[in-house]
């Protein structure tokens, strides 16, 4: 496969307002086609970052180079790229067809055009028997789709989406996740989202980039991401992990009660440092039968059931918080466990990754 | 209920009555009232001197409500646009005027406006030395003393809606590539008439019933509807012709505001069935 093409390329991007800096000095690369998040907690930037990716902010510093071209200061209306609100932002005065057909009418294209545009739109975004409903005659699935058909219609060479389902009740929300991007894949648009919720870019983005305090912490594939992470907030971000504090040692870390984590040590680590060992719940066996190289004892403390797994929290000796441990529902029943019981736990030192204290 | 009712025929439904009664009525040889029934008043108001008269406070009151509007509208979207913590602020200073008196206000533009006054003062210090211009007693000062006590209603009902407004409807606008005009034309401005329609008719009908402000700023000849009525009630004592002329002032109020009123209604009508369809 040849090399993806870059389309957007963020180089040293940074945002100060006043004496706050939002985005600070972040580079990375967005491919043609592809489906990119932005993730990050609340105030680590990546909505101001989208703000001047749609151009309603100006960078303090850097490029943004869209097909190579600086783009950085070119006002909204003049940038191939789209933006889909958090709050849809639909001009409520108007039609869902009004809406979807503003655009074009911007660009100033025949009528006849635009209708066939318009028609053709609101047929992919299931919108054709609400064309001529007002915003608020429109469920709230239905105007999230009336915003994406108004921002696609324009055939944007960047889509950027806005916490797109933040609105959504969470049902709704995975159905949507699974439309997205089927979406994404029929019009070959390039899609650039914004959210907090890491289930939701795992679920939907093709690359990730997770930002805390206006860094770039890790952009990668979810597959990465999720196994690999650069750090130890990514790790504790990204999904559930277990984490045992300790000192880097040979080939592991040596917990608080000498007890040693066997697992990959990252050359940039000196023995003697403070490091976590850390492990993901579903990669813990519940009474190993075969050879780990990690093992413990602990204390079942509470059992929650979901269905396809059962969580456990067992307290043990290597942390002062418990161990989370997923359990596949065939497992638990197989050598059932209540609360209260004695179990042990065993974990591969491939499965342990470890991280600066 | 009933108390706001009792209040309302005491204060506002009686008086009005009796002012329509003695409309019917003809004008006693030394003024007073001769008790008997005629629409001779009715007609004398549709007599081309009165009806000019008519015509020319609904010009002056139009022209005071456009300017109005332009002001209102544009001093409103500059606060809309201030900072959320100043415009308390912004709109407790464009208000400030209104809780002094309104015959301290229009005195105050006298002040401004006549041949010595601050504006032919300015202009002298800029080296003006011709003659000084007459502004004062022109429609112009009855204009602009309107204008100026009525623009703070504007300013708050313009306000009302503008300060609403989600600014993301203005970037979505920009974002689907329009220039910042033509996202305030097709977008703020459609959004926000309900506010210009409200202040509009608010400054109409306090401006053509008008009394005060032409007496004092157009000149003791400068007459307008409510300086006809007036008249005719305080120096001509023709109480009938006063009364068939006030209740021809408060029928065109009445016209203004039912119009208003309907389309707001049908604004809102529109708005509930569209709520129903959802619902169905």
């Amino acid at each position: 496969m040849s090399e993806p093409r870059t389309l957007l390329a963020i180089d040293h991007v940074s945002k100060n307002f006043g004496r706050v800096t939002a985005v600070d000095g972040i580079s990375l690369d967005i491919r043609e086609n592809e489906f990119f998040a932005l993730l990050g907690p609340s105030g680590c930037g990546k909505t101001t970052l989208l703000r001047m990716l749609a151009g309603f902010e100006t960078p303090s510093d850097g490029r943004i180079l869209l097909d190579g071209r600086d783009i950085a200061r070119t006002p909204p209306n003049k940038r191939p790229v789209n933006l889909m609100f958090q709050s849809y932002a639909l001009f409520p005065h108007m039609s869902v067809r009004a809406n979807v057909s503003y655009g074009l009418e911007m660009e100033r294209l025949p009528a006849a055009e635009i209708r066939s545009r318009v028609d053709a739109i609101l047929a992919t975004t299931e919108l054709v028997p609400f064309a001529d409903r007002k915003p608020e005659q429109l469920s709230g699935g239905q105007k999230q789709r009336v915003a994406l058909a108004r921002a696609l219609v324009k055939r944007p060479r960047l889509l950027l989406l806005d916490e797109p389902l933040g609105a959504l009740d969470k049902k709704l929300r995975g159905a949507m996740q699974l439309e997205l991007k089927r979406l994404q894949h029929e019009v070959g648009i390039t899609f650039v989202i914004v959210t907090h919720d890491q289930e939701e870019s795992l679920v939907m983005a093709d690359r990730m980039a997770v930002l805390r305090d206006g860094k770039l912490l890790q952009c990668d594939t979810p597959h990465t991401v999720y196994e690999h992470p650069a750090d130890r907030f990514v790790a504790d971000f990204i999904g559930v992990m277990n984490f045992v504090p300790g000192k880097v040692a040979t080939d592991g870390v040596m917990a608080s009660n000498g007890a040693r984590i066997a697992g990959k040590v990252p050359a940039a680590l000196p023995p003697g440092a403070s490091a976590v060992a850390s492990v993901r719940p579903e990669r813990i066996r519940l009474f190993p039968e075969i050879q780990t190289a990690n093992r413990t004892t602990g204390t079942v403390e509470a059992l929650a059931y979901h269905g396809l797994d059962l969580q456990l929290h067992v307290r043990t000796p290597l942390s002062p918080k418990p161990f989370l441990v997923r359990v596949t529902a065939d497992a638990a029943d197989r050598r059932p466990v209540s609360s209260g019981d004695q179990v042990e736990l065993g974990w591969d030192a491939a499965d342990v990754r470890i991280f600066a204290e | 209920m009933a108390p706001a009712l009792v209040w309302l025929t005491a204060l506002m439904v009686v008086p009005c009555a009796l002012v329509l009664a003695l409309a019917f009525f003809r004008r006693g040889i030394y003024g007073g009232i001769e008790y008997t029934f005629t629409l001779e008043n009715f007609g004398l108001v549709f007599d081309p001197l009165y009806a000019g008269i008519f015509l020319k406070s609904a010009r002056i009151a139009g022209t005071a409500t456009l300017i109005a509007v332009l002001i209102g509208y544009a001093a409103a979207y500059a606060i809309s646009a201030a900072p959320r913590r100043l415009q308390p602020v912004f709109l407790f200073f464009a208000v400030l005027p209104f809780w002094s008196n309104y015959l301290i206000r229009t005195y105050a533009w006298i002040v401004l406006l006549n041949r010595e006054g601050l504006i032919t003062q300015l202009l002298r210090w800029f080296g003006y030395t011709g003659e000084p211009p007459s502004m004062l007693y022109t429609e112009g000062a009855v204009i602009a003393g309107l204008v100026y006590s009525y623009l703070p209603f504007v300013i708050l009902a313009c306000y009302a809606p503008l300060s609403r407004l989600n600014p993301e409807l203005a970037e979505a606008s920009r974002d689907l590539g329009a220039s910042a005009m033509t996202t305030f034309r097709r977008v703020i401005l459609p959004l926000t008439v309900p506010g210009i329609a409200a202040g509009a008719v608010f400054v109409f009908v306090l401006s053509i019933g008008n009394f005060v402000t032409p007496a004092l700023l157009g000149g003791g000849r400068f007459q307008m509807i409510g300086n006809l009525v007036y008249d005719q009630f305080l120096t001509a004592n023709d109480w009938p012709f006063g009364a068939a002329l006030a209740m021809a002032l408060i029928a065109i109020m009445l016209l203004v505001l039912m119009a208003q009123a309907l389309a707001a209604d049908r604004a809102s009508g529109r708005a509930a069935e569209a709520k129903g369809n959802a619902d169905g």
